[in-house]
């Protein structure tokens, strides 16, 4: 793992600058500390970070620049001939890199030696062999062209491999020295070196804009793609989902509307058991219960929020569909064909829902001024009648908006609908009839996959974009409601 | 409701009534009082209910897992034919597949039928094949290889019982069930009847289903979650690691530092709507990012670590701030008074401070990123069998591994109540693992929080 050391020679250069600065600041003050400027471990730390951030700065950025380099010179050296029959470019590139990969692993085994393995007129078949016998995935036989362009990949890594390695020892020796030589009795390590701390804090916090960016790009990008690949217009209004399996994308219909309607009625029949338990379980604990009760029954119902998807979604498939299947399946009603549905995802939902509604509503019933209360109650109104005629109209733009942000995590919920809504997509007014929703069909259709060339991959994207916007939206508005709820009571 | 009676009470009426007897207005008023706090009271208990109905059957579900039905039986290695030329050479011995081992004991546990004098119409040796786990003769072979002079003699084995049998002795699988179960039929069940008083057959404690690793569909008598726990291990480090540093150094720059500006906002409200980003979604971009851009590995802890890193970071983020801004300006202005530099303030004196509930607020970020599944399923960490533990922490970090939540879902998706029954039981796992955690979180801002 020549990273691995090279980090670690980095940071062993890094130490021993560290111990060199100080030294030299201290010596500089003839051993006093009391003469310097800043204190020895600034001058020390100073040196440190001048070598070890452009150091780590250079291998991160040469370590993303490097594929895609020698990626676009690689593939240049494939003839057109090579892709009459895929039409790929990326496929092909892929099977070069899994090709050169192959070979590596298979030296390492000792399969095969280093100089049959860079012999550009080796025997294809033999190789093909070679790799299937060292336990490597090959697709199909290894043409020469693509044998050629592996063993142009491998040459092109290992070289620049070792520039990137001398590179980033040059830049941290000389970072590293440049940064001890600076130490003298009147450097203001202190300075500079706070400048560099708060230079770190910048950049983590923009790890959080950089997330951002990255989920946008990665979706945008993608769903382009998949918009090359497949009409916009099909997808946004067909009302057929069936993706054929044959990965050529020919008899396809994406069409995200019946997934949409699938989403929304799930979380729908989720609001509907949320919302009524919820809110009334919030009305009560702010407004009626002792500090005893509250104290207890609060966090009871938070362990509910804290408990993770994917038992909800065990829960729906293995109790609440058969509980259900019992009562409205073919011995009972004959509504339900089997235990997956709609009414099975979303009671599992709404279960899960309850005390992010009942939390959110009780801090905004409790952000209601106490004289809106008191004046009522003056008027000799009872306090359901307080509650019903003056809290609640009072709170009411808040609770919609805990109302949409809990909407907004139904959308966006992915394993209870996984296992619990069943795989067809339906538009259908049946609520015990299977259904599927977006974000259930971006797990069927990206499980497994890492080649992202046929249309009926890169719809998880559209569907992915779709998801994004709409929770983003609903979030936006939901909390500009509970804001402005807010500042009008503050 | 009986608006028909508000005229006939006039005014006249009215203060002939006592107040000490109600009229029927207050009557009604009182009793929508009334009902109005039964509702809040059925809300608050409905949502206890279901926590009870979930609680009870995840464990009621999930006991079985931990217990495993074991057969004993003395099984003779028979020379001829494990070892056909009497030489015992290691090479030769492994040559002998586990087809090699299955009638050896198949002929064992239908010997132990005939002692015992069970009556059965079983007399072949292959009628065992339904009481016996697959994966028996692959535990008899290891043996062997590792102790080759065994060969010839006979040896006690505690080997697995299938999954049928276990399902039976658990009351999981019915007699009724069994008529139509092409594996098992109730001749065998006979068999299980009368060997578990004589102590052939025992359910004992089932270490191996918390230390093993995944088997194959048709063997879920010998699957653990083990290894997955492992992957989860792995995942929960490179988290740590990653997100408690950025986490606390972007909260300091923004809680400490961060001038009041357009960019500062924008850092703010992307913060706040990261939060809200559906799970799925860090999946998507770990999917585009790290494995399709930057070609890491598929189904590697440190591709999941990453992307939950992203997903943990708004959370730690958002507690960190509110420790950070609970420590009062006074700390900060004293240190700057007697010369302190903002930087030496804030790390010397306001991050100690603030230090247990940044602690707090990891620890619950690092909970609910152990229990998340669905941005795992994206970069691969479902659909095979996480049956190697790894042997190091750069395996661990970059050979494929399932994760708790992801192996549990990978079970529920087997179809096999054997199965339903594992998956119960690495939820009580996990939950045990979230429980501890949030536990340690509570103690510790109890211990430790301050209030100024």
């Amino acid at each position: 793992m020549p990273v691995l050391w090279l980090s670690l020679i980095v940071i062993a250069i890094s130490v021993a600058v560290f111990a060199f600065g100080r030294q030299r600041a201290l010596s500089a003050s003839g051993g006093d500390s009391r003469g310097l400027h800043s204190l020895p471990v600034y001058y020390g730390a100073n040196a440190l970070m001048k070598a070890i951030f452009p150091a780590f700065g250079l291998l991160i950025l040469w370590s993303l620049a490097q594929p895609l380099i020698i990626q676009n010179s690689i593939s240049g050296m494939i003839p057109e001939s090579a892709l009459a029959e895929d039409a790929n470019i990326g496929l092909v590139m892929s099977e070069v890199r899994r090709t050169a990969d192959g070979l590596d692993y298979a030296i390492d085994g000792g399969f095969i030696d280093e100089a049959t393995a860079e012999n550009p007129n080796a025997d294809v078949v033999g190789i093909t062999q070679t790799l299937r016998d060292a336990g490597q995935i090959v697709t199909s036989e290894i043409t020469q062209p693509i044998l050629r362009a592996a063993q142009a990949y491998r040459e092109m890594s290992t070289t620049m491999s070792l520039l990137m390695t001398f590179a980033v020892l040059i830049v941290a020796l000389a970072g590293g020295g440049w940064g001890a030589m600076q130490s003298s009795r009147d450097f203001r390590a202190r300075n500079v070196v706070e400048q560099g701390v708060l230079a770190i804090l910048i950049a983590a916090a923009s790890v959080a804009i950089l997330t951002t960016i990255g989920i946008i790009l990665s979706l945008v990008f993608n769903t382009v793609e998949f918009f090359r690949l497949y009409p916009a217009a099909d997808f946004f209004t067909l009302l057929e989902w069936a993706p054929s399996f044959s990965g050529r994308g020919g008899a396809s219909s994406l069409g995200i509307l019946p997934l949409l309607w699938g989403t929304i009625y799930i979380s729908i029949v989720a609001l509907l058991v949320a919302v009524p338990i919820g809110l009334f379980a919030a009305i009560y604990l702010s407004e009626y219960a002792t500090a005893r009760v509250r104290g207890i029954a609060k966090p009871l119902l938070e362990i509910l929020a804290g408990i993770p998807t994917i038992v909800y979604g065990l829960f729906a498939l293995l109790t609440i569909g058969p509980l259900l299947m019992s009562v409205f399946g073919e011995d009972g009603t004959g509504w339900m064909g089997g235990g997956r549905s709609v009414m099975t995802a979303g009671i599992a939902m709404g279960i899960m829902l309850i005390p992010f509604v009942s939390s959110l509503s009780d801090d905004i019933i409790n952000a209601v001024p106490q004289s809106l209360r008191d004046g009522s109650y003056g008027l000799g109104a009872t306090r359901s009648e307080t509650i019903k005629q003056v809290v609640l109209p009072a709170a009411l733009p808040g609770i919609v908006g805990a109302i949409l942000l809990a909407a907004s995590r139904a959308i966006g919920e992915t394993m209870i609908v996984v296992l619990g809504a069943g795989a067809a997509a339906r538009l259908s007014l049946n609520p015990f009839e299977a259904m599927t929703t977006v974000t259930a069909k971006i797990v069927s259709q990206l499980t497994g996959d890492s080649d992202f060339a046929s249309p009926e991959a890169l719809v998880a994207f559209a569907l992915g974009i779709s998801l994004f916007v709409l929770t983003l939206g609903l979030n936006v508005f939901a909390l500009y409601i509970v804001r402005k709820y807010r500042e009008q009571y503050e | 409701m009986t608006d028909a009676s508000m005229p006939s009470a006039t005014p006249e009426t009215r203060h002939k009534v006592s107040l000490v007897t109600p009229d029927a207005r207050t009557q009604k008023r009182k009793a929508a009082e009334k009902r109005f706090r039964m509702y809040g009271i059925a809300g608050i208990a409905t949502g206890l209910i279901f926590l009870v109905v979930l609680l009870v059957t995840i464990v009621s579900s999930g006991m079985g897992a931990f217990q495993q039905t074991f057969i004993n039986v003395p099984v003779y290695l028979d020379a001829a034919k494990l070892d056909k030329n009497g030489n015992r050479d290691i090479d030769e011995i492994k040559k002998v597949s586990t087809f090699g081992y299955t009638p050896l004991i198949q002929d064992a546990l239908l010997q132990q039928v005939r002692d015992a004098g069970i009556e059965t119409p079983l007399e072949k040796r292959g009628d065992m094949k339904a009481l016996i786990s697959a994966s028996a003769a692959a535990q008899v072979r290891d043996t062997v290889i590792e102790n080759p002079d065994l060969i010839g003699q006979t040896v006690d084995f505690r080997i697995l019982a299938s999954s049928r049998v276990d399902g039976y002795l658990k009351g999981r699988v019915l007699r009724e069930d069994v008529a139509r179960d092409k594996n098992i039929d109730a001749t065998h069940l006979d068999i299980v009847d009368a060997l578990v008083p004589l102590g052939v057959m025992q359910k004992t404690f089932n270490l191996a289903f918390i230390t093993g690793s995944d088997a194959s569909e048709s063997r879920a008598e010998s699957a653990g979650i083990g290894v997955a726990m492992i992957g989860s291990l792995f995942m929960m480090l490179v988290v740590l690691v990653l997100s408690l540093p950025i986490g606390v150094a972007a909260s300091i720059y923004l809680e400490e530092f961060a001038p009041k500006n357009r960019i500062t906002d924008i850092i703010e409200v992307n913060i706040a709507n990261l939060a809200a980003v559906p799970s799925i979604v860090f999946g998507i971009l770990g999917l585009a990012v790290f494995i399709q851009f930057m070609h890491l590995p598929q189904s590697a802890p440190l591709v999941g670590g990453l992307v939950l890193t992203l997903m943990t970071l708004p959370t730690i983020i958002i507690s960190t701030r509110a420790s950070l801004k609970a420590v009062p300006p006074s700390i900060r202005d004293a240190a700057l008074g007697v010369g302190a530099s903002k930087m030496q303030a804030v790390f010397h004196h306001v991050l100690p401070l603030a230090a247990p509930g940044i602690l707090t607020g990891t620890i619950i970020g690092l909970a609910q990123a152990l229990g998340e599944t669905a941005p795992l399923l994206l970069i691969g960490m479902v659909g095979f069998i996480a049956s190697n533990a790894p042997d190091g922490i750069a395996s661990g970090l970059l050979d494929p591994n399932s994760a708790m939540p992801a192996q549990i879902y990978e079970w529920a998706k087997r179809a096999d109540p054997a199965y339903y029954e594992r998956a119960w039981g690495g939820i009580i796992i996990l939950l045990g693992f979230l429980i501890s955690m949030n536990t340690i979180a509570v103690i510790l801002r109890r211990r430790f929080e301050r209030r100024w």
